[in-house]
C-alpha cells in the first residue's frame, strides 16, 4: 500500500467491538436510535409547525368514507372502471374514423405514385397493401382510445385514488396469500402488461412478487383494448339500438376485465397452494391525501411518456408485421397461399376452441404485439390478401360474418384475446425482472393453458347445448 | 388509577378512536418498517377507517395515513392515550 | 470539528460515480441527490428542475428504477440524480440502501430532501438521517399549497435555524420555489454557502455506546465518512452497510496505487 495512510484499525475489529456493545445492551440500541431520531424531528416540528383548528369533517375524510365504505367501496371501484370504458369507446370513435378516413385518402395517392414511377405491383403490395397499411389501421384504431384512456387513468392516478383500490382489495388478495399491492400493478397492466411487471417492484416478497408478475397479463392491456372494443361492439353492442351500443359494450368489457380479475385471483391462489407455496407477508400501504390533479403533467405524463411510447412500440411491430403478412398471403403454394395452408394446418384446433384456424395464426403472429392481431387477420381473411378499405365497424362485421363468425367466435375470440399469453415485450420484461428463464417460461405457459382452457370449454358446451 | 389492558392492540381500537403505542411486538423487516414510520413506543395513534372487508385498518400516525392488515395490527401494543 | 473533506478527490469519484451508480458524469458538472419520502411530490421537483433533459434506466445491478436529469444555472451545468422515495436511510431495504449509498459514498456535491410540508415531523425524520451523512444538504419543504389549505403555518426561518441547512418553500406543481431552490444548489454546491447542520440528541445508553467506538471508527474513515453517522450504522447492526462500507473503503486505499504510478 506504498505507505500511505493505512487505517490504523480494522473494520473487522470495530465491528466486533460494535457487536459488543450492541449485544450487552440487550440489543435495544437499534431501536433506540430511531427513536431518539423521531424525538429529534418531534422537538423541531413542534417548534416550527402551527396547526390552527380544523373543521373535523374535512372534505378528503368524506371522500375516503365512501370511497371505501362498506356499501360502495366496491361497486363504485366497477363504475369507475365501466365508465373510464364508456369514455374511451364514445370519444374514440369519432377520431378513429377520421384518422382510418386520412390514412385511407393518402393510400389512394400512394398507389397512383406507384404507378406513376412503374414499381412492380410486388413492391406496391409488400409497402403499401401490406406495411402502410398494417401501420394505418394500428394508428388510426389504437391511437384515438390510448390518448383517452390513458389521461384518464393518469387523473385516477394523480388524484390518489389507486392505493384506495389496493386498500379496498387487499383482503382479496390475502386470501390468495398476495400482497394487495398487486392491485396497483394490475391497474399498470391495464396500459401496458411490460409496465404492470415492471411495477411490481414495489411488492416487497420476493414470492408474492412474483406471483404478480406471472399475473399480470390477465389485465387487458392497450394493444388487446382494440380487439375486445371492435368485437364488443360488433357482436354486442350492435344487437342493441346504436344508443345502447356504447354503453352495452362497455358493459362487456367491464365484465371481460372482472374475468381477467378472478382469473388473476384464481392462478395466484393456485400458485400460492402449489410451486409457490408461502404465508401472505405484511402489508404497509400509505394512503396519501388526495391532491388535486395537475392537468399539464397528466396530459404530458399519459401522452407522451405512455400513449407515445405504447404507440411507437406497435408502429415499430406492425410495420414489418403487415410486410410480412402479406407476403405470406401472397405466395402460394400449390393452389393456396402459406397463410392459407397455415390457417388450414391450425383449423382443428382452433374449432376446437370456438374460433377458427386464421384467429389462432393471428394470434401467434400476433406475439410480438397485441395490436396487430385484427390487422392480420383481416389481411389472412380476405381471398385478395389484402386489407380492405374499411373505415367503419360495420365493414369490419361484413367480413367476419362473410368468414363465417358466430357470437361463439366471437366470445371466444375475446376470451383467448383476454387470457391467451403475452407479447414478447411484456415476456422480455418478465425475464428482466425475474432474473429466471423458468419463471419467464410459466408466465408464458400459465395464460396459454388457461386460454385453451377456458375457450374449449366454453366452445363444447356451447355446441353441446345446441347454442351454437 | 385506570389500569390499561393488557393485550389491547391497533386491531382493537374502534374507528375513530386513539390510542398511544406501548409496545411493538413485530420482528424482522416489518418491525423496522414500522418503526421508520415513526410508529414508536408513546406514540399516538387513531384508526381511521377499514377496508370494506374489514381488513386492512387504517391509522392515522404523525399526520399521515398507513394501512396496515389487522394481523400484524394486533401484535403492535396499545394503551388508552 | 471538521470531519469532511473539502475536496473530495475527482478522479476516484467519477469512478465511484460511473462503476457504482451508473452516473457518467461530465467534468465540471454538480451532482444533486434528490431524495425524500414517497408521495411528497419529488418526482414533480425532479420534472420542473430538469424539464425534457432526462435519462431513465435502472441502478447498476439492482431493479430499481433511477432517473437523471441535467439542468444549467448561472452557467454552471448541474445534474440532478433522483433517488429513490424512501422513509429512512436505516437501509432496510434494497431502495434504502441505494439512496444512503449514493448519498454516502457517491459524494454529491449537493443533497435536496424533498418534505411534505403537511406531515412535516415523519418527513424530517428522513431530513436528519440525510444530514448525519453529508452537511451539504438542502431541505425542499414541499406541497406548501397543501398545507395552506389545511392551514398548516410554518416557521421558515426558525426551522432553518432548527436544522442548521438552508431550506426553501415550495410549491413544485405550481412553479413555486424552484428560483430558490436553484439559487440555493448553486450556493451550497459552489460552496459559497456553508452549512452547520444540527448535531442530532441522542438517548443516554445510545451516546455513550457511540462514545466508546468513536476513537477507532475515526481511524478507520480517517476523515472521509462522518465518523458518529458510521459509528451509529455499526451500533445499529447493519450487515447491508458493512459491505457498502468495506468496498468504499478498498476502494479509497486502491486508488491511492495507480495514482502514483500516474505520477512516475
Amino acid at each position: 500500500m506504498n505507505g500511505t495512510v493505512k487505517p490504523m484499525t480494522t473494520l473487522a475489529e470495530v465491528c466486533a467491538e460494535a457487536d459488543a456493545l450492541r449485544l450487552s445492551s440487550g440489543n435495544a440500541l437499534g431501536d433506540a436510535i430511531v427513536s431518539d431520531i423521531y424525538a429529534n424531528a418531534e422537538e423541531i416540528a413542534r417548534k416550527v409547525v402551527a396547526h390552527k383548528p380544523q373543521d373535523k369533517s374535512a372534505w378528503d375524510a368524506k371522500l375516503d368514507d365512501i370511497l371505501t365504505s362498506r356499501l360502495l367501496g366496491y361497486p363504485i371501484m366497477l363504475a369507475l372502471l365501466g365508465m373510464v370504458f364508456w369514455i374511451t369507446i364514445e370519444g374514440a370513435n369519432v377520431p378513429s374514423g377520421m384518422l382510418a378516413d386520412a390514412f385511407f385518402a393518402f393510400q389512394d395517392r400512394l398507389t397512383e405514385w406507384f404507378q406513376a414511377a412503374g414499381a412492380p405491383a410486388w413492391l406496391h403490395g409488400v409497402l403499401v397493401l401490406g406495411l402502410y397499411r398494417g401501420l394505418a389501421w394500428v394508428v388510426s384504431v389504437m391511437l384515438p382510445p390510448m390518448a383517452i384512456f390513458f389521461p384518464l387513468f393518469t387523473l385516477l392516478e394523480d388524484l390518489g385514488y389507486l392505493p384506495r383500490v389496493a386498500f379496498n382489495m387487499d383482503s382479496l388478495f390475502k386470501k390468495c396469500k398476495a400482497c394487495g399491492k398487486q392491485a396497483l400493478t394490475m391497474c399498470m397492466g391495464f396500459g401496458c402488461n411490460a409496465a404492470g411487471i415492471v411495477s411490481c417492484r414495489i411488492i416487497d416478497s420476493p414470492r408474492e412478487r412474483l406471483i404478480a408478475i406471472l399475473t399480470n397479463n390477465f389485465v387487458p392491456c392497450n394493444g388487446r383494448f382494440p380487439t375486445l372494443i371492435a368485437i364488443a361492439t360488433i357482436f354486442v353492442g350492435g344487437v342493441f339500438a346504436p344508443e345502447y351500443g356504447t354503453a352495452v359494450a362497455a358493459m362487456v368489457l367491464t365484465g371481460l376485465v372482472l374475468l381477467g380479475i378472478a382469473a388473476t385471483f384464481s392462478v395466484s391462489w393456485l400458485l400460492s397452494h402449489t410451486i409457490l407455496k408461502g404465508e401472505p407477508s405484511s402489508l404497509v400501504l400509505e394512503l396519501p391525501p388526495y391532491r388535486p390533479p395537475q392537468v399539464g403533467a397528466i396530459i404530458y405524463r399519459s401522452l407522451i411518456d405512455r400513449t407515445l411510447f405504447v404507440l411507437k412500440r406497435a408502429v415499430i411491430m406492425a410495420a414489418p408485421a403487415g410486410a410480412i403478412t402479406w407476403i405470406l398471403a401472397n405466395t402460394y403454394i400449390g393452389d393456396m397461399s402459406i397463410i392459407g395452408h397455415l390457417a388450414g394446418w391450425l383449423q382443428p384446433f382452433g374449432y376446437a376452441i370456438g374460433i377458427d384456424g386464421f384467429i389462432l395464426l393471428a394470434f401467434i403472429l400476433g406475439l410480438p404485439a397485441n395490436e396487430i392481431v385484427v390487422p392480420i387477420l383481416i389481411m389472412s381473411y380476405l381471398a385478395t390478401g389484402q386489407m380492405m378499405e374499411f373505415d367503419s365497424l360495420e365493414e369490419l362485421r361484413q367480413i367476419l360474418l362473410s368468414h363465417g363468425w358466430t357470437w361463439l367466435t366471437a366470445v371466444c375470440t375475446m376470451l383467448f384475446c383476454l387470457l391467451h399469453w403475452p407479447c414478447t415485450t411484456t415476456l422480455l420484461t418478465a425475464y428482466k425482472e425475474s432474473g429466471s428463464v423458468k419463471w419467464t417460461f410459466l408466465s408464458f405457459l400459465i395464460p396459454t393453458l388457461i386460454a385453451f382452457a377456458v375457450c374449449f370449454a366454453v366452445a363444447q358446451t356451447a355446441r353441446g347445448l345446441g347454442l351454437a | 388509577m385506570y389500569v390499561p389492558e393488557q393485550r389491547s392492540s391497533l386491531a382493537d381500537l374502534k374507528v375513530g378512536t386513539t390510542g398511544k403505542i406501548s409496545s411493538i411486538e413485530l420482528d424482522g423487516l416489518l418491525r423496522r418498517r414500522i418503526l421508520d414510520l415513526g410508529i414508536l413506543p408513546g406514540t399516538q395513534v387513531q384508526c381511521v377507517r377499514k377496508s370494506p372487508a374489514g381488513d386492512p385498518i387504517a391509522f392515522r400516525v404523525r399526520d399521515t395515513t398507513i394501512a396496515l392488515r389487522s394481523d400484524d395490527a394486533s401484535l403492535i401494543k396499545v394503551y388508552p392515550g | 470539528m471538521k470531519w469532511y473533506q473539502d475536496t473530495p478527490c475527482r478522479e476516484t469519484h467519477g469512478r465511484v460515480l460511473r462503476e457504482h451508480f451508473g452516473v457518467a458524469a461530465e467534468a465540471g458538472q454538480y451532482i444533486i441527490a434528490l431524495a425524500g419520502n414517497p408521495n411528497v411530490g419529488k418526482s414533480t421537483v425532479f420534472n420542473a428542475l430538469t424539464g425534457l433533459r432526462q435519462h431513465t434506466g435502472n441502478w447498476p445491478g439492482k431493479t430499481v428504477d433511477n432517473a437523471q436529469g441535467a439542468f444549467t444555472y448561472r452557467k454552471k451545468p448541474f445534474l440532478l440524480v433522483d433517488l429513490p422515495g424512501t422513509y429512512s436511510l436505516l437501509a432496510h431495504t434494497v431502495e434504502e440502501e441505494i439512496a444512503r449509498d449514493f448519498i454516502c459514498f457517491g459524494e454529491p456535491d449537493a443533497t435536496v430532501v424533498v418534505l411534505d410540508a403537511t406531515c412535516l415531523e415523519r418527513n424530517l425524520n428522513l431530513a436528519l438521517q440525510v444530514m448525519e451523512i453529508t452537511p451539504n444538504v438542502v431541505v425542499c419543504v414541499n406541497l406548501m399549497d397543501e398545507a395552506n389549505k389545511k392551514k398548516i403555518a410554518i416557521d421558515f426561518p426558525a426551522l432553518e435555524k432548527e436544522l442548521g441547512v438552508p431550506v426553501v418553500a415550495a410549491a413544485a406543481r405550481k412553479g413555486e420555489g424552484l428560483d430558490a431552490l436553484r439559487e440555493t444548489l448553486y450556493q451550497v454546491s459552489t460552496g459559497a454557502r456553508q452549512s452547520n447542520p444540527r448535531r442530532l440528541t441522542y438517548s443516554a445508553a445510545v451516546e455513550e455506546a457511540v462514545q466508546k467506538l468513536l476513537p477507532n471508527v475515526q481511524r478507520l474513515v480517517d476523515h472521509k465518512l462522518n465518523p458518529r453517522w458510521v459509528a451509529l450504522r455499526l451500533l445499529d447492526g447493519d450487515k447491508a452497510f458493512l459491505e457498502s462500507i468495506s468496498r468504499y473503503l478498498d476502494l479509497q486505499l486502491n486508488w491511492e496505487a495507480p495514482q502514483e504510478v500516474a505520477a512516475l
